[in-house]
């Protein structure tokens, strides 16, 4: 419980931090009073701040934090159910398998009536849960054991063929090029306040199925077998399980387009500090995984000030180092 | 009562047919030797009851089909060792051994029954295990290693225990441990064993009823004396294995005689 505390405290400190610096540097002590201030209904303080902080920092770190909580604890989620430490939306594929939902949703313009950007993020879910069943059930007809590498494989490979089906898109709709761009590098400019109640209440509500199940993760974590024979109904968690992944990756694209290995990086720190238990490792990376991405999103936005490089690069950046030294620890292990 | 009932199981993959009909049923205080080689269909049987792969046929665990009973109500009549453990994760040997208890709270927060605590400790001190319990999986030896699994089917506390060549990996001391404490285990009253196994010594000596398949069909079935009748077990292996065992056995006695 203790440990719990220190995350999120972590997080909240992170939060203030990343809402005072940007191209233009807040005080901390303005900050916070306008956040205040705006939530017990307090009048506002004189001075350009307000707009900054209220319509443009707040929403944006709103939704990084919640983005980097929601595809972390789907990383953690999946690499408990695989039992594969290198697991994640964006090395199974299921990322690339959602964007192409969102991008045929934009260039065809499919949209539900009366609710804004619906369209986008109900074929992002749909399509990355559809993408995770194609490439386990790939995977499966392959190697029935379902090795680590046999399934980051098929992920790549089917990664490459969504980003080829994409760039097809892409030539014949080039009204939407920008806006399809957009998804394909991962960026959180732009969120509203509308964006982070979304994440928030799939969070909630996708999340806490995942919660609810780190026993079970804990079996499948020690192999699939093993959580058949203490008693899991192992088919019926797995496909919620798949279903509460798929949702929260679809929901994070369809907001901030695919913002890569986050789900990676974050459970595998929080795994070293807190240990493989999903009772605590589930939660911690919720924590996790809000602060790393504030954090990434912060190098992105200050870093080459004032030009904003996407998000995704400095994740990827990051994560592609990590993925090496796990792949290496992990082969270094079976020798 | 019998613990466990087979009825014309056979398991197809394709055209394939790996177990051909096979029937047996298994009463209180009973350990069943499946024995056979290679390719015999050994561990599809057990693979078929745990509801690990596909078949025809009826199972019944204690008089009710296997295919109507929940997952919890499965794990608490027949546990299930197998030959060897891949870890990925640095799991604590408590933390597995705990998991055992899963079908009785699988809730989140009915996480320690009142039963599960005592019923862990006793399966970490029936395996010798106790001062391991926080030890880290990743740095235990294979017998380690498969005592905890073992500890965790003590836990887990079922009345038949289905194991699949349970010492494959493991050196003479640890074989004899194991078998010793699945010995001793089934000695409980409701209890009864199914294991395949390759060491037809160690099958002869712990046994007590025993099934030789061969090519997917039962060969022989019965007590196990009359199962390793040197007519059955000669043409299910193809070879003199008497004469072979008494060749090996030989080599000590000479020892013992200089």
């Amino acid at each position: 419980m203790g440990e719990l505390v220190l995350f999120s405290l972590a997080t909240l400190a992170t939060m203030a931090l990343c809402i005072c610096i940007g191209s233009v540097s807040l005080p901390l002590k303005e900050t916070l009073t306008v956040i205040w201030n705006a939530i017990v209904g307090l009048p506002m303080p004189e001075g350009i701040s307000v707009p900054i902080i209220l319509s443009v920092r707040l929403p944006r770190v709103l939704c990084v934090a919640l983005t980097g909580a929601a595809l972390s604890i789907s990383g953690a989620a999946m690499q408990g159910l695989l039992k594969n430490p290198l697991a994640d939306g964006s090395t199974l594929g299921v990322s690339s398998g959602a964007s192409l939902g969102a991008v045929i949703a934009i260039a065809f313009g499919i949209t539900i009536p009366g609710v804004p950007f619906a369209g986008t993020m109900v074929l992002a879910i749909a399509f990355a849960f559809l993408s995770l069943l194609i490439i386990l059930s790939l995977a499966q007809k392959i190697d029935y054991s379902m090795s680590t590498n046999t399934i980051i494989l098929i992920g790549v490979i089917y990664s490459m063929f969504v980003s080829s089906i994409l760039a097809l898109i892409v030539t014949f709709a080039s009204d939407h090029v920008k806006q399809i761009t957009f998804w394909t590098m991962g960026s959180l400019l732009g969120a509203s306040m509308q964006n982070a109640l979304v994440l928030l209440v799939s969070l909630l509500l996708f999340g806490g199925v995942i919660l609810r199940y780190a026993r079970e993760l804990n079996a499948f974590a020690i192999s699939e077998d093993n959580a058949r024979n203490v008693g899991v109904p192992v088919k019926r968690i797995k496909l919620v399980l798949l279903i509460a992944v798929s949702a929260l990756v679809g929901v994070c694209v369809s907001v901030g387009g695919t913002i890569g290995f986050v789900g990676l990086v974050t459970p595998h720190m929080v795994r070293m500090i807190v240990g493989p238990n999903h009772r605590r490792l589930l939660p911690a990376s919720l924590f996790g995984g809000a602060i790393f991405l504030m954090l990434a999103d912060l190098v992105a936005r200050i870093l080459l000030n004032p030009i904003e490089l996407p998000i995704g690069v400095v994740t990827s950046f990051v994560g592609a180092f990590l993925f090496i030294a796990i792949f290496y620890r992990s082969r270094r292990a079976r020798l | 009562m019998s613990l466990l009932d087979v009825q014309h199981l056979s398991v197809r993959y394709g055209a394939l047919t790996i177990v051909n009909d096979v029937s047996f049923s298994l009463s209180e205080g009973e350990w069943l030797m499946i024995v056979g080689p290679n390719g015999a269909g050994k561990s599809t049987i057990l693979n078929a009851i745990s509801q690990g792969t596909p078949y025809t046929g009826e199972v019944l665990v204690q008089g009710r089909d296997i295919k109507r009973l929940r997952a919890r109500e499965i794990a608490r009549s027949i546990g299930v060792l197998s030959q060897s453990h891949a870890m990925g994760y640095g799991f604590t040997v408590g933390a597995v051994v705990r998991l055992g208890r899963y079908a009785y709270s699988p809730g989140l927060f009915s996480g320690s029954g009142e039963e599960d605590e005592p019923m862990v400790a006793r399966a970490l001190e029936l395996t010798g295990l106790t001062r391991f319990a926080d030890q880290n999986v990743l740095t235990l030896s294979g017998g380690e290693l498969q005592r905890t699994f073992l500890a965790q089917l003590f836990a887990q506390n079922p009345s038949v225990l289905l194991l699949d060549e349970p010492t494959n990996h493991l050196d003479l001391v640890y074989q004899k441990q194991v078998f010793d404490l699945i010995a001793e285990w089934v000695k409980t009253p409701g209890r009864a064993v199914v294991s395949v196994v390759h060491d037809l010594s160690l099958a002869r000596s712990y046994g007590t009823h025993g099934l030789l398949l061969d090519s997917g069909q039962t060969a022989a079935a019965g007590e196990i004396g009359a199962v390793f009748a040197p007519e059955y077990i000669n043409s299910a292996y193809a070879m003199d294995v008497p004469a072979w065992m008494r060749r090996m056995l030989a080599q000590w006695q000479e020892e013992e005689t200089k």
